[in-house]
């Protein structure tokens, strides 16, 4: 297993009242595995993704990656966030090299690095450009780029793709596919669309309303590529569609 | 364009009152000077060197305390903005000392040093350096906490945090620091040389009310706000070509 979750739970304490967040999460993700975690909006997910970044410690429970307990944020975890936080100060291109000028990578190899991931992402021609200069999607990229070429082996996206109109988002979920397929890494993906979940995703994790526990997991069996009108697309999105309406019901209860 | 019409209208005000002055005798003639007198000053100071020396002794004294204040602000700040137990050990002090007057102890800096160079050089450095340190700590902690999250999980350790996000993204705000403090040194190197000092522009202006010279006190505070508006101009200059990266979308 590439990140094993174990038994964790997670309160906040806000003027003096402990609110649980998450209980009892146990979630074993396979190497190369691509997880959608679903669930009404302030069920958790950012939470248990800012836990197994590092960011946040559990009240209880451990994280694993690759065995070994997660003890803070690290270069084998890349994160992309909704807000993009790219370096303002830099360059798209002194962005996607940021973290292998961390790791003492020669400017020259670096240079070559970034040039493949810009690439992959469709920028090469706007290397030399600032974060301000940047549509919201082309600064997406440039975060997917940036994780990418720290070469972790782990991605964890808070959706990345919510701030971003309708046809953006597809072909970026249509990017992010492919890269997949090269890349091959094991990512965690929150989201609130189950289209996009099913579209991405081998399982899909739907949450509990809060405190966040995990209420069903979905296997989504279906070819690599895949079509958004195809029968069985359709089936398994009405069928999650169904899980995840009972859950945001009863935080409007 | 309206800046040099203003100071124009300014100096065409001043010229007016003075030079009306002179025909209706309102007030004593030799208290308000004129321009032209101010110049003749001017021109004498720069022939007999007096105003070369008066100006290299305040801005040598200006650059040396200012100097010494900035790099203490800048590390002390930057420390203070990083970590929350230094911050709440200074903090209480820094806000006892601060709203003191700087002025105050200004008798106590000559009781100290002396009336050598080292009295108006450590006055300048404190009295500029809590403005400066408080307007680094602000900006290092104004730093996007999202920004170090960010860089933490590119494999960013402590110090990297500190060079690669906290110094670039706190630079507006410790440019806008260093500009305070320089005005200020400006401003307190008069008040330190007026008291026990033999040259610079202080005593410059000190020596025009001693010898009864008007037109040298205002020589001696045009020159003054000249050099204000030229580091001052100097550091906008800088700052421009500093941070492309806030006006590239506005350029391109
Ligand atoms: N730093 C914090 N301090 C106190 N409470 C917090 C903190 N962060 C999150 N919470 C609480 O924990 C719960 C889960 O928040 P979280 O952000 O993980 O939800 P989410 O599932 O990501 O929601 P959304 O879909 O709206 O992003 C919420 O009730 C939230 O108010
Ligand atoms: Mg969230």
């Amino acid at each position: 297993m590439k990140i094993q979750v174990q038994r964790v739970s997670k309160s906040f304490t806000a003027d003096g009242r402990r609110t649980p967040a998450l209980v009892d999460i146990d979630l074993d993700v396979a190497d190369r595995e691509l997880i959608c975690l679903l669930g009404p909006s302030g069920c958790g997910k950012s939470t248990l993704l800012n836990i197994v970044a590092g960011f946040l410690e559990p009240t209880s429970g451990t994280i694993l990656v690759d065995g070994r307990p997660v003890t803070g944020p690290g270069a084998d975890r890349g994160v992309v966030f909704q807000e993009y936080v790219l370096f303002p100060w830099l360059t798209v291109q002194g962005n996607v090299e940021f973290g292998l000028t961390l790791k003492g990578v020669p400017a020259d190899e670096r240079r070559r690095i970034a040039r493949r991931y810009l690439e992959l992402v469709g920028l090469v021609q706007h290397a030399q450009k600032f974060p301000v200069q940047l549509s919201g999607g082309m600064k997406q990229r440039v975060a997917i780029a940036r994780a990418l070429a720290n070469a972790p082996s782990i991605i964890l996206m808070d959706e990345p793709f919510g701030a971003l109109d309708a046809q953006t988002r597809e072909i970026l979920q249509e990017e992010l596919g492919r890269i997949q397929r090269v890349e091959h890494k094991t990512i965690l993906f929150v989201t609130h669309s189950i289209r996009e979940a099913v579209y991405l995703a081998d399982r899909v994790v739907v949450m509990t309303s809060a405190p966040g526990r995990i209420k069903q997991i979905f296997a989504i069996k279906l070819p690599e590529t895949r079509d958004r009108f195809a029968p069985e697309f359709t089936q398994y999105e009405s069928e999650i569609t169904r899980v995840v309406k009972e859950e945001v019901a009863k935080v409007h209860e | 364009m309206t800046r040099g019409l203003a100071i124009l209208a300014t100096l065409a005000l001043w010229a007016g009152i003075s030079y009306g002055n002179r025909a209706v005798e309102w007030m004593l003639p030799a208290l308000l000077p004129t321009p032209g007198e101010v110049v003749r000053v001017f021109l004498d100071s720069v022939r007999d060197g007096s105003l070369v020396t008066s100006v290299t002794t305040s801005l040598v004294r200006v650059a040396e305390g200012f100097g010494l204040a900035a790099a203490a602000a800048l590390a002390l700040g930057v420390l203070v903005g990083v970590s929350t137990p230094v911050r709440l050990l200074v903090e209480p002090i820094i806000e006892f000392v601060r709203p003191i007057p700087p002025l105050a102890f200004l008798p106590m800096f000559l009781v100290w040093f002396g009336l050598g160079e080292a009295s108006k050089v450590a006055f300048i450095g404190y009295t500029t350096f809590f403005p400066m340190f408080v307007a680094v700590a602000a900006s290092v902690l104004r730093v996007d906490p999202m920004l170090l999250r960010a860089a933490a999980s590119l494999g960013a350790t402590r110090v990297d945090l500190i060079r690669r996000v906290i110094l670039p993204a706190a630079l507006p705000g410790i440019i806008v620091a260093l500009r305070l403090g320089f005005g200020l040194a400006l401003f307190v190197i008069v008040g330190a040389e007026f008291m026990g000092a033999d040259a610079g522009l202080g005593h410059l202006i000190m020596e025009g009310r001693t010898f009864f010279n008007p037109a040298q006190i205002v020589m001696g505070a045009l020159v003054l706000g000249l050099l204000g508006s030229a580091a001052n101009a100097l550091l906008v200059a800088a700052e421009r070509s500093l941070f492309r990266w806030r006006e590239a979308r506005a350029t391109s």
